[in-house]
């Protein structure tokens, strides 16, 4: 039901990324190929698929993690706010604009405050009143503020695994970013804090555009406005999510792996 | 139901057998270390005193003190220390988290290794031709110094390189991912939570270079001078050599004066090992994940 709305609106909100013909491959193994896709603003975009499927290179691609892996290669075009990505020099500017979130939880060994303001601190704030403020807005939109509020000065690392991911995710968000990149982030975390994170990004699409990698389809479902189904490195389908699961579709596979069937 | 089979009875002996083994293999490790002390405060305790660590020796070397030879040794081991953790560490950091794996980064890796195999009479004699004749600096504190910064370089480099590493990589990609530069991570998250570890190597190269004797005898320590060190460029008596001396080349010196001299040395380093452990426990205390 939530989705009939804003898949209105996404239709008529600007292009955030256009991908083109995009080909990953790590030597001469590939991991992605043939990808064409476009996510408009505010949009939840679910990609699905089993393991090797090239999800989280594609993320990798979005992000120009390339540059930090020697072996990785990517061809084709893709445009960051209509900005061609494999062509610009600041990759700096354009990962602090783009906030992701890992499998496996990343508490950084430092306070639950310093894990926030570390973004804000690169970007040159140094001001603790503004600080305060940031940190604050973080948690509370990650849904962990109340929890820490606290105990600030507690180190991140220890947090439980469930608070850490949220952690991650203020994190994330305190870059002020224009895209958030989830990359399966409830497979070390209870169905509680799950559902808790769903809702944020529920709330988040309001200021953000999401791309959710996962490997729950249900929670694409539930989440994605619409969403691509990867496999073996291609990408099969693209489509309004409701479609993939009582719609059309165009390929056969999409409805086995989507109901089930294998995978 | 849990009644103990014949098998779990032999696993459960088995796993005693060995615990009783790597015990006692443990316990012998103490025993050398035990021995060492008891010997040299047994033999060298009834030399010690104000006068012996503060007075110059005479007479020889038959009376006196050790203050010129414990002065120099300090001089060489701090003088040493400023020239090999900033280059060896910095040159960890950047093998740890710059340079690609290519040949060129192993050919330094296997240059490191080998640095580290080549016995200090190499060092020494390398010493005297680059840094007392080919530079210029004669024998002198400088020179003997830096002969021993070059050989005790692979081991801060080697320690601080694996510390580095030990750092969990998803710490980096987390950093990267917010578009922090590569320094920027170092910075923050990388070596905050290595130094531990370097001061570890810190520490080994402080008790190696301390102890040394044959790099600095060419390069910058004497067999005998009254003078205190005041330069770099001074000669100096080095704790090491004058315990070498004393103990071979002194005729009637008392029996309790070499073991004195040792005791002096392994108090030393003891002391200068207990700061940095001082030091990392309380960095230790503010940094845990």
């Amino acid at each position: 039901m939530h989705g009939r709305q804003s898949k209105g609106g996404a239709a008529a909100s600007p292009i955030k990324l256009a991908v083109k013909d995009l080909r990953i491959s790590y030597g001469k193994a590939v991991a992605l190929q043939g990808v064409n896709l476009e996510i408009h603003e505010h949009e939840i975009f679910g990609i699905i698929g089993p393991a090797n499927a090239g999800k989280t290179s594609f993320l990798k691609a979005l992000n120009r993690m390339d540059v930090f892996n020697t072996g990785m290669r990517v061809d084709g075009e893709i445009r960051f706010n209509g900005l061609d990505t494999r062509h610009l020099k600041n990759v700096y500017a354009l990962r602090s604009r783009i906030g992701v979130v890992f499998p496996l939880p990343v508490g950084l060994p430092m306070t639950v405050y310093d894990n926030v303001a570390l973004s804000p601190r690169w970007r040159g704030i140094t001001n603790k009143a503004e600080l305060d403020v940031i940190v604050q807005r973080c948690l509370t939109r990650a849904a962990l503020w109340d929890e820490v509020k606290d105990r600030l000065g507690a180190l991140g690392s220890l947090l439980s695994g469930g608070q850490q991911q949220r952690l991650t995710i203020a994190r994330a968000l305190s870059q002020e970013p224009d895209l958030l990149m989830l990359d399966e982030f409830s497979i070390a975390v209870d169905p509680v804090t799950t559902m808790r994170i769903e809702d944020v990004l529920k709330e988040l699409r309001q200021e953000v555009t999401i791309i959710l990698v996962t490997n729950l389809v249900q929670q694409a479902r539930r989440l994605a406005d619409r969403t691509a189904f990867f496999l073996n490195g291609e990408c099969v389908e693209i489509g309004v999510t409701e479609d993939l699961f009582t719609g059309e579709v165009k390929d056969k596979r999409t409805r086995d792996y989507v109901e089930g069937r294998f995978g | 139901m849990f009644q103990a089979s014949a098998l779990n009875k032999r696993n459960e002996s088995v796993q005693k057998l060995y615990r009783m083994l790597f015990g006692m293999m443990t316990l012998m490790l103490i025993a050398p270390v035990l021995l060492i002390l008891g010997t040299l405060i047994a033999k060298g305790g009834g030399a010690i005193s104000w006068e012996f660590l503060f007075t110059a020796p005479t007479d020889g070397m038959r009376s006196g003190g050790v203050l010129p030879a414990l002065l120099g040794t300090v001089w060489l081991v701090m003088v040493a220390l400023m020239l090999s953790v900033p280059i060896g560490v910095c040159a960890a950091i950047y093998l740890s988290e710059y340079a690609g794996d290519n040949w060129f980064t192993r050919t330094i890796n296997l240059a490191i290794i080998n640095l580290a195999g080549v016995p200090s009479i190499v060092h020494a004699l390398f010493g005297l031709g680059a840094f007392v004749i080919f530079f210029g600096f004669g024998t002198s504190i400088l020179a003997a110094s830096l002969t021993l910064a070059v050989m005790t370089m692979p081991v801060v480099i080697v320690a601080t390189r694996e510390s580095l590493q030990a750092v969990p990589q998803a710490f980096r990609e987390a950093c990267w991912n917010m578009g922090a530069t590569r320094w920027q991570t170092i910075r923050r998250v990388v070596l905050p939570n290595a130094i531990t570890g370097i001061l570890t190597g810190v520490i080994l190269e402080v008790s190696r270079t301390a102890g040394e004797t044959a790099p600095i005898m060419f390069t910058g320590a004497v067999f005998f001078t009254p003078f205190l060190p005041e330069s770099v460029m001074d000669q100096t008596m080095a704790l090491s050599l004058h315990l070498f001396v004393a103990a071979t080349q002194v005729p009637g010196i008392a029996d309790e004066v070499p073991f004195g001299i040792a005791l002096v040395l392994i108090g030393l380093v003891l002391t200068m090992n207990s700061a940095s452990i001082a030091f990392r426990m309380w960095l230790r205390g503010k940094k845990k994940w």
